[in-house]
């Protein structure tokens, strides 16, 4: 039980040293998903057989002093709206349930050589939700407490962090869906800034918005698992051609003389645990030499609505592709083509799918694209702008990812938007393309974790792991203890 | 019928030559087996993502400099939402608000002298794939293989007024679109689409009537036949106190009509927005100068020079100019030392009629430019007679060689020494006295008699002036 314990650079310290083999940490990795899976359902696809094979091929290597990346031997899982070649790829559906992908993602490409993927994690249905209780496969299950919600989209890869079920994950954030499930479940998670990981391979929501990013148990696992996913892809137009970081490089130096502002907004609606957990985490940064000021950001009301058309337009023409004729999912019986077109995407597509594909059918169309996409598209201008304006004084906001920790099960599915309503703090990152990152920062009454949120600059990253990693070396609410 | 006027607008789509697709690295070619020049990308995979080809920006943007279009330093892409079995994303790429090219114009020839046609704007996007009806008893199938060739579409200006502008207008596109080598327009392969916008109006009248757009028109015939039809059917409608429905109407080219397909209140909404997949489409002034510089001397402009330099009829400038392969052919001919009217007579003449019984383009010829010269000035020197001409490129067709050499081996050369051609000539007016009579006594039909013999004892090579001349000179000292 102790390996599992292990952050992901302790575990390749160990490994790299020989003393324990990858075949080791890839077996404990195996036996904790046989153990916890079925209570947690983080895991949609386990893939044994092959992660047993990588882990020998690995050890060879090691053996024969085979010169490798830091990370490399560490078991992983990807989440399952990324494309991985040969194994299936279900983003959450039914339409997608036996999609087998000839191609990889890029970062999951990258991550494969001289990796040990233990499989595809669970998440909200097409990564649309905020609970994970959307998954075609069955909700995942909050490892802190099983009745609880592990936070969505990305909820099988932070709950398989949190509970020992894989070294690091990979999620994708299109409104939070990183941040919100690694709060809710105690882990490191980073959305990194648009463009910087290569979207190619990563099964579209809205494209405008997605991007993959990792969970891990520190700050320091969340540098070295940047310094693979990050790069120049020609197969993605939005991938930028910049010169990237050596993210590690960046967890070196000290929080002193940063300038952090806390934005009223993010703050509105928060419980009181939440507001006084993250509100300490900041008063610990200040205590360290950072300076602090509160600050307001009236656009940020105006952030959800716009979230929710943008998204949901773009999701609507993305999703249409899933018609029956190609791959995946076609319903047995139907009369003729536009027949066969209602019934598989009816019952393909579960009923939140379904409900945003219809409001962004109804945002694009013509008489309402004015009034609905073409105002999101100008609140989105101004989000934008109104972050420049903050970033000009300060290298980073910090807010609370989620107003509450982690609710119960059932609790909001029939109120689809009080479910929306709780995204606030995190959908004008991804909105404005920046960097935001969710670490530990406290745990309320119920021992239920507290997440503390750093927004960067475009490229801010390195501020971010800086932050957080002093944080983290100063504090132990990342250290958790749900795995065990 | 005379009283109304019809006012023709057309859009035409155009596939591009690129070597590979829109925004994959797949081929760009036709006639491929079923679903091989097509990857995950252009089958719209989950999770792939178009990367745009930027020769096909670079080919729209030649097409706009050579119609005259202003090109936009900013443009973008936008996605065309529908559902169709061969559109695997179900949307179609393509430009909705900000076109690459715009406001440009063509100047098509008519009988009536020269007609500006305006473009609205020319604008590039992705072609879908392609139903097969007929694979399977029960199921339709696809092909892919087409999905993500490029494509341009040109938007006309509603400036055409009959079938026969329309055809010059699609005749000059299809030529300059193969001049500047940016698609080969080939109709049977449906390199070229077009979808035509017909409305009648009274003549005189300057609002415009209500329009139909006819769309599936896969040739140029099509287009004229459809709107021909398209005409007829308003003008009946008209005439019986009836009115034109906005609608859209799908050309059926076997049955020869056009038929219903939606009214305007079912159009359907493509609910456009812009790409998010894809970066604006940024071209620098420098880049568009560059490209409008290295246009090649575009067909009008041919055509009005081989009558200002090379003396050539109008007529014979049109068709030598029309195709740009044909005028290259030409040109190298006379640049080779043939003359040009007479290069442009064997082009116009034999080559094409046997390039017609042969079905093959002039692109496919044999023999150069160079043995086409040389053969014309075998005959301007008299060295062979024209019909000996005829025989040496039949040969070139079938075994290409130096039109001397088959002059020699087929012993066609000519016989123009006057000594042996005195022989001759004296030989037939003895053997002929009745001739001699019958031309003394006026009648024409004698000479040309005497000519033939003289021809047939020389075996046809003769040279008809000389003997001509002989004959002559011979019967007036008798």
């Amino acid at each position: 039980m102790e390996l599992l314990k292990l952050t992901a650079k302790e575990a390749a310290d160990k490994l790299h040293s020989k003393e324990v083999s990858c075949a080791e940490l890839t077996k404990a990795s195996l036996e904790q998903i046989k153990a916890k899976n079925e209570s947690i359902n983080a895991y949609i696809t386990v893939c044994e057989e092959e992660a047993l094979q990588q882990a020998e091929q690995i050890d060879a290597k090691i053996a024969a002093g085979e010169a490798m990346e830091p990370l490399a031997g560490v078991p992983y899982a990807i989440k399952d709206n990324i494309c991985t070649k040969g194994v299936r790829t279900t983003c959450a559906s039914k339409m997608l349930g036996n999609f087998v992908p000839p191609y990889n993602a890029y970062a999951a490409e990258r991550l494969s050589k001289d990796g040990v993927m233990l499989g595809k994690l669970n998440m909200d249905e097409f990564a649309m939700g905020s609970s994970n209780e959307t998954s075609y496969f069955g909700a995942v299950h909050n490892p802190y407490d099983l009745d609880r919600v592990p936070g969505g989209s990305s909820g099988g890869s932070a709950a398989a962090v949190a509970a020992g079920m894989a070294y690091y994950t990979l999620g994708s954030d299109t409104g939070g869906s990183i941040r919100l499930p690694a709060s809710f479940c105690g882990v490191t998670g980073l959305k990194p800034t648009y463009g910087t990981v290569s979207r190619f391979g990563l099964v579209a929501f809205a494209s405008s918005l997605d991007q993959i990013g990792p969970l891990a148990k520190s700050a320091e696992d969340v540098a070295y698992i940047m310094n693979r996913i990050t790069g120049h892809d020609k197969m993605d137009s939005t991938s930028l051609d910049i010169a990237y970081p050596d993210y590690t490089k960046a967890l070196q130096g000290d929080v002193k003389d940063m300038k952090i502002a806390l934005v009223r907004e993010y703050f509105a609606g928060a419980d009181a645990a939440v507001d006084a957990s993250v509100k300490a985490a900041v008063k610990q940064l200040t205590d360290m030499g950072a300076q602090c000021d509160e600050i307001s950001m009236p656009i940020t009301d105006y952030a959800l609505p716009a979230y929710y058309i943008i998204s949901s337009s773009e999701a609507s023409s993305n999703l249409a592709r899933y018609d029956g004729v190609k791959y995946g999912f076609r319903a047995e019986k139907f009369e003729d083509l536009t027949d066969m077109y209602f019934k598989t995407r009816d019952e393909g597509f579960g009923d939140e799918v379904k409900r945003r594909i219809m409001l962004g059918t109804y945002a694009l169309s013509s008489g309402y694209y004015d009034a609905y996409y073409k105002k999101a598209q100008q609140v989105r201008t101004m989000i934008k702008q109104g972050f420049d304006k903050v970033f000009e004084t300060y290298d980073m906001i910090a807010s609370p990812v989620y107003p509450t920790t982690a609710f119960g099960i059932g609790e909001k599915t029939d109120d689809p938007v009080k479910m929306y309503a709780g995204d606030l703090c995190t959908v004008s990152v991804n909105i404005a393309g920046l960097p935001g990152m969710s670490l530990p920062c406290g745990f309320d009454e119920k021992g239920l974790p507290i997440g503390l949120q750093l927004i960067g600059k475009p490229f801010g990253e390195e501020t971010l792991l800086r932050a957080a990693h002093a944080f983290q070396c100063a504090t132990d609410y990342h250290k958790g203890g749900a795995q065990a | 019928m005379s009283e109304y006027e019809a006012v023709i607008g057309i859009e035409m789509h155009a596939e591009l030559s690129t070597k590979t697709k829109i925004y994959c690295g797949c081929k760009n070619e036709f006639g491929g087996e079923i679903n091989t020049h097509c990857c995950p990308v252009c089958t719209g995979m989950p999770g792939t993502l178009p990367v745009l080809n930027e020769k096909v920006v670079e080919y729209a943007v030649k097409a706009g400099c050579a119609l005259n279009c202003s090109i936009a330093n900013l443009s973008k892409q936008d996605r065309k939402n529908y559902f169709y079995p061969d559109l695997p994303k179900a949307y179609q790429i393509s430009q909705f608000d900000i076109p690459l090219c715009a406001d440009g114009y063509v100047d098509i020839p008519l009988e009536s002298g020269t007609k500006r046609i305006g473009i609205t704007r020319i604008h590039i996007e992705e072609d879908a794939g392609k139903l097969l009806h007929d694979a399977s008893d029960t199921d339709s199938l696809v092909d892919f293989n087409r999905c993500g060739v490029p494509l341009i579409e040109i938007v006309s200006e509603p400036d055409l007024r009959s079938s026969e502008e329309a055809r010059v207008y699609l005749e000059t596109l299809r030529s300059i679109l193969q001049y500047i080598d940016v698609s080969d327009c080939k109709m049977q392969e449906g390199s070229i689409r077009c979808d035509v916008n017909v409305s009648i109006r009274p003549k005189g009248q300057k609002e415009f009537g209500v329009r139909s757009e006819m769309k599936n028109v896969n040739s140029f015939r099509g287009a004229i036949r459809g709107i021909e039809y398209e005409i007829a059917r308003q003008t009946a409608l008209l005439e019986a106190g009836g009115q034109v429905v906005q609608e859209t109407r799908r050309w059926d080219d076997a049955k020869g009509e056009s038929v219903s397909m939606r009214s305007k209140e079912e159009a359907q909404d493509y609910r456009y927005f812009p790409e998010p997949d894809l970066m604006p489409i940024r071209i620098e002034k420098e880049t568009v100068e560059k490209i409008r510089q290295e246009l090649p001397e575009l067909p009008h402009v041919k055509r009005a020079r081989y009558v200002s330099e090379l003396g050539l009829p109008e007529y014979d400038a049109g068709i030598l100019t029309e195709y740009r392969p044909t005028a290259e052919f030409f040109e190298a001919a006379v640049a080779a030392g043939a003359s040009a009217k007479g290069a442009s007579n064997w082009i116009m003449g034999d080559i094409s009629r046997i390039l017609k019984e042969k079905d093959i383009l002039i692109d496919d010829v044999p023999f150069s430019p160079q043995q086409l010269a040389e053969m014309v000035q075998l005959i301007e020197s008299g060295a062979i007679s024209n019909s000996a001409g005829k025989k040496v490129l039949e040969t070139l067709f079938e075994s290409p060689k130096a039109p001397k050499q088959i002059v020699e081996e087929l012993g066609l050369a000519q016989i123009s020494d006057e000594g042996a051609l005195q022989k001759m000539v004296q030989d037939v007016l003895e053997q002929n006295p009745q001739s001699i009579e019958d031309y003394k006594a006026g009648k024409d039909r004698a000479i040309k008699f005497m000519m033939g013999q003289v021809m047939k004892l020389s075996k046809g090579k003769a040279n008809p002036q000389t003997v001509n001349a002989l004959l002559k000179e011979e019967l007036d000292k008798r």
